[in-house]
This record gives C-alpha cells, sequence and structure tokens, in this order.
C-alpha cells in the first residue's frame, strides 16, 4: 500500500509506460473498420465467387474466383491492388490515403468484372452471360464502405460532395462508354432495349420530377394557408397523414377508375394525357404521397421561425406579403427542402411500382426481369433507381446545407 | 366531447376491420357497383382473414428482427469500443434510406429466391434504419447529468445501459417501431409480386383483372391495419414518455 | 480520512490537475473553489474515480482507492452533481434506494432508508415517495438528488456546485440542511463551488485551485488573513475581507461580561450577523444569550470592529 518510495514511483511510471505504449500503440496501428473491411475482403476474395458463366441468361451458372475468372496476370494483379488497399484500410492513416485507396481498389474491381465478362465467354456464344458473383458485390461494398467512412471523416463542404459525385458520375460514364463492360449480362440486357431503357428513364424521371413539382406547387400555399388558419392545419395534416397509410400499389390502382372516368367524360381530359391507366395515376399517386412533407415541412418552418424576428419585421413596418417573402420564407428554407429532398428520394423509390399499372419507369425492367427470373434484367432496373436517388440525395443534402449555412442577411442583400 | 371522437372512430375502425375479415361476404352490396356484372365484388381465391394474418406475421417477424439488430448495433456504436463506427454508421443510415423498398425487394430475389423470405429480407433491411436512427439519436442526446449521476452511483457499464439508458431511450425507440412498421406494412403488398403470401395478392390480383373493388379492399385492409397499429404505437410511446417525464 | 497524493491528470499531454497533494480529515467538510477550468471538478472526480489519474494516488482511510473496480468504490462515496441528475423513469423512492439496490440491500432496510432520508430532508414520504422527478419543485429535485446520495450512508460525500442551479432563498436553505446532514451522520463532505460566499459558509477548509494546482489549503480564516497568492486575494476580494473574516466567526467567542439593551443575539450567529443587527438598531453593543437562551454577557460595536481588523 505503501508507495512513498522511488521505487514505487519507478514501477508506477514502468505500468502507466507500458499501458501507454500498449494501448495507443493499438490505437495508431490498428483502424477497427479497417479489420471489419479487410475480414469483409477476404471473405469475398477467398470464400465467395467472382464471376459466374451461365450458358443463357435464366438457367443457373457456374461461379469462379477471381483466378479461374480472370487471365493470371489481371488476376494477380487485382488481387495485388486490393491486397494495398485493404493494407491501406488496416492501418491508421489519413482518410485521403484510404479514400484513394478504395477508388483504386473499386476501379480494379469494376474493370476486372467487364474482363472476366470478356475472357469467360466463349468466342462467338451469344447465349451466354456472365455476371457479377456474390464475392464480387462483398468487395464492392467492402470497399464502398471503406469510401464512405473516408469521405465522413473528411467531412467535405457541400460544393465538394457534388463535385465527388460528378466525378463519379463522369468515372462510371467513361467506364460504360468505354465498351469494356459490354460482356457483362447486365449490359447485354441494356444492349437489346437500349431505346426502351432511356424512354423509360425518362419516364421514370418525368413522373419523380413531375409529382414533386405538383407536389410543391400546391403543397407550398396549402401550408402557408395551414400556418396562418390554425383550424385547417390538423385537419389538412391528418387527411395526408392517412393517404400515407395506403400502400402505393392500391392508390395507384384505386386512381384508375376515377382518372378512367375522367378520360371518358370530361371533354379534352383524354387529349391531354388523363387515362385510366399508365402515367396518369401514377402521377397522381405520387402526388398525393409528396403532399405530406411538403405540407407538414412547410408548418414546422413556418412555426420554427424566431418570434423575435417576425415582431421586428412587424416593428419596422413590412406588409404581410414583405413578411412572408423576405422573413419567414428565407429562414422557413432549410425546413422545406428537406422536404424537398424526403419527396424526391422517396418518388424516385416508388415510381419503379407505376410499372404495375402501366405507367412505366425503371420498375418496368424490375417486374419484367422477377416475371422471367432473370435477374440480370431486374438489375437493369433496380441499379439506375438506386444511383438515381443516391444522386439526388447527395444533391440535396448539400443544397440544404448551403442554405443553412448562407447567412440570412448575406441572401437578401 | 371532440377529444372522445377519434378513440371512437378508431373503435369503429377496428369493428368494421374485424366484420369485414371475418365476414366479407355481408359486404358484397357496398362493393359491388364497383365492379361489372358476373365479376366478384370479394376476393374469391382465398381467406382474407388468413392473408391479413399472414401479412400481419410477416411484418412482425421482420419488424422483430430490425428491432433487435437495429437496437444492438445502436448499442454498439454508441459504447466506447465502437465509438469509431459511430460516425461512418450515421451516414450509412443516409445512404441506405436512398435506396428504394422495391429495389431491395428485387436484389433480394436473386439471393434468396421467390416467396417470403426475399420480402422478409427487403422489409428487415428497410425497417431497420428507422428504428437504428431513433435508438442512436435517443442513446446519443441522454441528459449528461443523468449519466453522469448513473456512473457516480457506481453502476457498471451494463447497468447503466440497462437500468437507465434503454429505458430512457424507449419511447424514442418505440418511435421508430412505428415508423417501420407502417412502411413495412405497405412495402409488404409488394412482396406479393414475388409470390409471398401478403395482402398486396388481393390487390395485384384486381390489377390484373381489372377488378377495382379487389384493389379497393385489399387497400383498405393494409390502410386500416396501419392506421390502427400506428395509433396504438402512439399511445404506448405517449405513456412511457410521460413516465420519463419528458412529454 | 483521504489522502491525495500527489495526483495529476494530463489529457493529450496538457495537465488539468498537476501534482495536488491534501489531506482531507474526516467528518469535516471540505470546499475545493476556483474559476472554471482550474481543475477543481476533475480533482474531485478523481477521488471516485469517475476520471481515472494519470498520476499519483488517492488514499481512503490508507486504502488505494484503485484497490477495488471503480463502480464498487463509488457505490461506497455518495455524488452529488448540479442539476441533481435525478433518473427521470423512476420515482423518487426508486431514486434514492438505487446504491443500496445495486449493494444488494434487503427490500424492507432499502424502504425504511428511504423513509428516513425522505423524513429528513423534510418530504412528506407517503406524498414525495411515488412522485416522479418531474412534478417536483427545484429545490424538491435538490434534495433527493443529496438523499440519494446518502442512501447507503457512505463516509464521504462529494458534492460538484450541488446548488448551483438553486435561486438564492432556496439555496440558503439547501446550505443550512446540508450542515445539519452533515453533523448528523458525520460525513466527511468534499464540495466544489465558484460561489465564496457558498464557501465560507460551508467550509471546515477550503481547497483554492488554479491552473490545476492547490494554491493554498486551510481554515477560511487564515484565506483571509494570509492569502498565499495575489490570486486568493482576488478570490476572496478586497472589500470583503473583514465581512468575511466575521461571517465565518461566532457571536459567542466575541462575548464580554456586561450588559445591554434591547433584542438579544444567539451566541451561534455569526459576528457578521452581529455587526448587522448593531449598526441596524443603531446601538453599540448587544446581549449575548446561549442556544438554551442563558445571558452570556455582551457584544460591542468595538469588539467586532477589532476582530474584523487586518491580524497582526
Amino acid at each position: 500500500m505503501c508507495q512513498h518510495g522511488p521505487g514505487a514511483q519507478a514501477s508506477g511510471f514502468f505500468i502507466g509506460g507500458e499501458s501507454l505504449i500498449g494501448r495507443d500503440g493499438l490505437r495508431v496501428r490498428f483502424d477497427k473498420l479497417g479489420i471489419v473491411i479487410a475480414l469483409l475482403a477476404a471473405y469475398g476474395a477467398l470464400w465467395s465467387s467472382f464471376a459466374t458463366l451461365k450458358p443463357n441468361r435464366i438457367v443457373q451458372g457456374k461461379a469462379g474466383s477471381m483466378l479461374d475468372s480472370l487471365p493470371a496476370w489481371a488476376g494477380w494483379a487485382l488481387i495485388g491492388v486490393l491486397v494495398v488497399a485493404i493494407a491501406a484500410a488496416l492501418f491508421r492513416a489519413s482518410p485521403w490515403i484510404k479514400l484513394i485507396a478504395a477508388v483504386a481498389a473499386l476501379a480494379a474491381l469494376t474493370l476486372s468484372i467487364g474482363y472476366a465478362a470478356t475472357f469467360l465467354t466463349p468466342a462467338g456464344n451469344t447465349y451466354a452471360r456472365v455476371s457479377p458473383a456474390s464475392g464480387f458485390w462483398i468487395l464492392l461494398f467492402a470497399f464502398a464502405l471503406l469510401a464512405a467512412d473516408a469521405i465522413t471523416r473528411l467531412d467535405p463542404p457541400p460544393g465538394m460532395r457534388v463535385l465527388f459525385l460528378l466525378l463519379a458520375a463522369v468515372a462510371i460514364g467513361a467506364l460504360l462508354m468505354s465498351g469494356s463492360w459490354n460482356g457483362l449480362s447486365i449490359m447485354k440486357e441494356y444492349s437489346g432495349r437500349a431505346d426502351v431503357f432511356w424512354v423509360e428513364a425518362g419516364k421514370h424521371v418525368e413522373l419523380a420530377l413531375g409529382s414533386l413539382f405538383a407536389a410543391v406547387l400546391v403543397g407550398l400555399p396549402l401550408g402557408i394557408l395551414c400556418h396562418r388558419v390554425a383550424p385547417l392545419r390538423d385537419g389538412v395534416l391528418n387527411t395526408l397523414n392517412l393517404v400515407q397509410t395506403i400502400p402505393s400499389i392500391a392508390l395507384f390502382g384505386v386512381l384508375i377508375a376515377p382518372l378512367g372516368w375522367i378520360a371518358t367524360n370530361v371533354p379534352g381530359a383524354a387529349a391531354i394525357g388523363i387515362r385510366g391507366i399508365g402515367v396518369a395515376p401514377a402521377f397522381v399517386a405520387l402526388f398525393l404521397y409528396s403532399l405530406l412533407p411538403v405540407v407538414a415541412n412547410t408548418v414546422v418552418g413556418l412555426a420554427g421561425v424566431p418570434r423575435a424576428a417576425n415582431d421586428a419585421a412587424r416593428g419596422i413596418g413590412m406588409t404581410g406579403r414583405q413578411r412572408l417573402f423576405k422573413i419567414e420564407f428565407p429562414l422557413a428554407l432549410p425546413v422545406i427542402l428537406t422536404a424537398i429532398r424526403i419527396v424526391l428520394v422517396q418518388n424516385i423509390g416508388m415510381a419503379t411500382i407505376a410499372a404495375l399499372i402501366g405507367g412505366g419507369g425503371f420498375g418496368v425492367f424490375v417486374f419484367q426481369g422477377i416475371g422471367q427470373t432473370a435477374m440480370d434484367l431486374v438489375l437493369l432496373g433496380a441499379v439506375p433507381t438506386v444511383v438515381l436517388a443516391f444522386a439526388s440525395a447527395v444533391v440535396l443534402d448539400a443544397l440544404i446545407e448551403m442554405n443553412s449555412l448562407v447567412p440570412n442577411g448575406a441572401r437578401s442583400a | 366531447m371532440r377529444a372522445w371522437a377519434p378513440t371512437i372512430l378508431r373503435g369503429l375502425l377496428l369493428v368494421v376491420l374485424i366484420a369485414f375479415l371475418l365476414s366479407p361476404g355481408s359486404f358484397e352490396p357496398l362493393l359491388k357497383p364497383l365492379v361489372q356484372q358476373n365479376a366478384p365484388a370479394i376476393y374469391n381465391q382465398g381467406s382474407l382473414l388468413s392473408l391479413a394474418l399472414l401479412h400481419l406475421r410477416t411484418v412482425f417477424i421482420a419488424t422483430l428482427a430490425a428491432t433487435i439488430i437495429a437496437v444492438l448495433l445502436a448499442i454498439l456504436v454508441t459504447r466506447p469500443f465502437g465509438t469509431e463506427f459511430l460516425a461512418l454508421s450515421r451516414s450509412l443510415v443516409n445512404i441506405g434510406q436512398t435506396f428504394p423498398p422495391v429495389a431491395v425487394l428485387a436484389l433480394a430475389v436473386p439471393a434468396v429466391g421467390f416467396g417470403e423470405k426475399p420480402t422478409l429480407i427487403a422489409l428487415f433491411l428497410y425497417g431497420l434504419l428507422p428504428i437504428f436512427e431513433n435508438t442512436l439519436t435517443a442513446l446519443t442526446n441522454l441528459p449528461r447529468s443523468v449519466i453522469e449521476a448513473a456512473r457516480g452511483a457506481g453502476m457498471t457499464n451494463f447497468q447503466r445501459l440497462m437500468q437507465i439508458e434503454l429505458p430512457l431511450s424507449l419511447p424514442v425507440i418505440v418511435a421508430g417501431i412505428r415508423l417501420s412498421v407502417v412502411i413495412s406494412l405497405a412495402t409488404a403488398t409488394i412482396g406479393s409480386t414475388v409470390a409471398a403470401k401478403t395482402l398486396g395478392e388481393v390487390i395485384i390480383a384486381g390489377l390484373q383483372s381489372n377488378n377495382l373493388a379487389f384493389v379497393l379492399q385489399g387497400g383498405l385492409i393494409v390502410g386500416a391495419l396501419a392506421v390502427l397499429i400506428y395509433d396504438g404505437l402512439s399511445a404506448i410511446e405517449g405513456m412511457l414518455a410521460r413516465r420519463t417525464g419528458s412529454a | 480520512m483521504i489522502e491525495i497524493d500527489a495526483i495529476s491528470k494530463r489529457y493529450d499531454g496538457v495537465p488539468v490537475v498537476d501534482n495536488v497533494s491534501m489531506v482531507i480529515e474526516p467528518r469535516t467538510v471540505t470546499v475545493v473553489v476556483g474559476t472554471s477550468g482550474s481543475g477543481k471538478t476533475t480533482l474531485i472526480r478523481m477521488i471516485n474515480r469517475l476520471v481515472e489519474a494519470s498520476e499519483g494516488a488517492i488514499r481512503l482511510d490508507g486504502e488505494d482507492n484503485r484497490s477495488i473496480p471503480g463502480y464498487e468504490l463509488r457505490r461506497r462515496i455518495g455524488y452529488a452533481i448540479q442539476g441533481h441528475g435525478l433518473f427521470p423513469h423512476r420515482t423518487v423512492a426508486q431514486n434514492i434506494a438505487t446504491v443500496p439496490g445495486l449493494l444488494g440491500w434487503k427490500k424492507a432496510r432499502i424502504d425504511a432508508k428511504v423513509e428516513e432520508l425522505l423524513t429528513l430532508f423534510q418530504l412528506e414520504p407517503k406524498t414525495f415517495g411515488p412522485r416522479y422527478p418531474h412534478e417536483l419543485s427545484g429545490g424538491q429535485q435538490q434534495r433527493v438528488g443529496v438523499a440519494r446520495a446518502l442512501a447507503a450512508e457512505p463516509n464521504v460525500l462529494l458534492m460538484d456546485e450541488p446548488f448551483g442551479a438553486l435561486d438564492p432563498i432556496i439555496r440558503a436553505k439547501a446550505q443550512e440542511d446540508l450542515l445539519a446532514i452533515q453533523k448528523h451522520f458525520g460525513t466527511t463532505i468534499v464540495l466544489v463551488t465558484h460561489d465564496m460566499n457558498e464557501a465560507f459558509h460551508l467550509a471546515d477548509k477550503i481547497a483554492v485551485m488554479d491552473k490545476g494546482g492547490v494554491v493554498q489549503y486551510g481554515p477560511p480564516a487564515e484565506l483571509v488573513r494570509s492569502p498565499a497568492t495575489p490570486f486568493v486575494e482576488t478570490l476572496i476580494g478586497d472589500a470583503e475581507r473583514p465581512f468575511r473574516l466575521l461571517s465565518i466567526a461566532k457571536t459567542g467567542a466575541a462575548a464580554e461580561p456586561g450588559d445591554a439593551d434591547g433584542a438579544p443575539i444567539s451566541e451561534d450567529r455569526s459576528q457578521q450577523e452581529a455587526l448587522a443587527d448593531l449598526i441596524w438598531s443603531g446601538r453599540d453593543a448587544l446581549p449575548v444569550i446561549s442556544k438554551n437562551g442563558v445571558p452570556m454577557g455582551r457584544v460591542t460595536l468595538d469588539a467586532i470592529l477589532k476582530r474584523a481588523a487586518r491580524p497582526r
């Protein structure tokens, strides 16, 4: 118990020193997420297969490892890149290094899978299909995780995030244009339907953006009205809440009847595109779903405007309209933009369901693929949907952040 | 008088829902005007009650699994051991929410085949996010003085978690479960496109045979279930929040 | 007895508490004062190991506080903080029962203890026991916070600005209660505050902290008489010095034989109060009575003023 002697103090130092080295040493050397990524990558590389070769598009195929799927030099080169990237993930290093390692690994993976397709497809065989197997997806996930972690740690300003997104888009675009993926099954599905793909893509964006636009056009004034006329608020919000509980396919379906009736009975309605099935009910349904977030956030945003700001505006003699446009609206903007982000992401996802009632969109490929058990066709619909939703989320998040960063004085000046 | 109206309406909704599920035939006259002659007005390719129960079962299993995993993950990333994952897990939740449920459902099919399994996976993955996000928010926003007091009283980390942190987070966790359940109830209908036995069958059958009555009854049953479950969980949440003095 | 032996705490090499040694006598009230960032909170949190020391040792009754796990140590030491930190999802009774529960006391013993403490803190057990913290006033919450800290009958009670959130009237009452409780249980109290009036009112000994070190540690009178550094002088305040001296001495100590007219003053009131009474009533002397009302002589304005003068 007595620890006054110099010996005891020395031993105290020794213990302290060792634990310092031991604990900090571990912290300096290894990154916990790096360990997770390394384990995932090892599982993806060693115990799962990299690419699957199928005799035709719907039968089960034969899966092979990286070295089976690629010529020896390419296989080893890929493994080399992955090992270096894993090392970068494993050790504590600057997020930039990790980001570069992750991007390098992702690039190597995407190039290799395209090359594997060319390598595996027997010459002249147009039926055989090569698609990525589970190992590829696991590796892709592992390094996307590393990239996400690096970007999270870098905490880039909104403009930089959009720049990252643009760079990624350019890289993916270049990859697709270069034709190095043309041997892959998903691209074969695409090349057979290139025209339809872009038509459906157009419809998808039209549905998602158009319904958002309509919802903002109606929802903003409605939100302002609800803010000013308190008795209206609960009724409107509760009704819109109820709409949200109806499953999307049911709402799409239910709208077929009234719209069909309008098309046949209202002169001119059919001419402007209103029909019982097709785009119209999907558009109306997405519009109805979008109203709640827009109206609710407008109300919340306006209610959140500080009393003092409003009082001051009144005090210097602003009219009701001036107050709305110069004070309340700019202050509520970030909250309203958040609603637009929610709605846009939600609509891009839900627009896939429009395909069930003939509304078009990427859902066409998803449901066709499910019907034909052609999973590459499902991917052709699902991947662009996810990419679109992700990109809009990044852009709108950046927009929201910019708008909450700009001081209000600077904006009105 | 007015305060009672919503409760009475909910009670009425529950009664009508149960009556419809037990004896759909007696509602036939109401739905008859919606269909062409000779077409059935009440779903006739299976029992609505059993479909509703299967629908609920699917949602229940998926939500239960999602709750367990989401809460465990949120606990993990808020412990000293897992702090390195905290920022990343926040971004992952953000990214995850951009994945449309249909895409998750469709992408699950290649992995596990058709039927209930892909639906369970999609509901599970999509249900994780709101619960994880809410649990994380609750656990990271607990009043500092309370946590300090718990440490100062000599609770072990585990005791603090079980006796203080989780009970205090419960209302917010339940709110996450509520969001998750409502999303899952609607998303489960889409599961029927990959051959899961849910109320989506009724709606899809209606869409295929151009039978508005089918679409309507399928949609309304799901809607009614969602409203009732939403309200029930809101009530539990309010009760828990009142106890902790945060409401 | 708490022996603090060359204790230091560094965060990333920056010392927050730097080589502090002091001995705290049992059954006394020690108040640690200092500006914010002086390390006073860190110092008391090292006693119950809410903060682990970088160097040095702390012994409680001769036993190193690292000889048992931190949580077991904390169950034996009371801890009360600013803003009370009551568990909002537990009733008042459950809050007070926290540490006894952790220690595995029998239910009957816990119930008896809760009732005893609630009564002691003038909270009717039947009324207040089943209430939730948010149903209490600020002063009541604070009392429950202290009651909870005392529930397992700790020898040592650490308090971190326990009255910081209270308004002046409730705060004065809480301070009186604390002194009474301290006498009742004989607890060793270490209290952190930045309020010098509070420090002088409560302390047997004051430790002044500045930039991580204890610059002076001694009875309140000593701090006034011979401040160790200019910082201590500033902290006490030039204009306050005479009154601080009077505030810590009892009227009985200044009593002398003789008579005086008018209302008497009790021997256990402070000399500052006697001075105030003298000035306010315009008298030169007050009769002094003992606690039981027996006349003890008088106290004069002159005598008080002499006691307030700078010691030679």
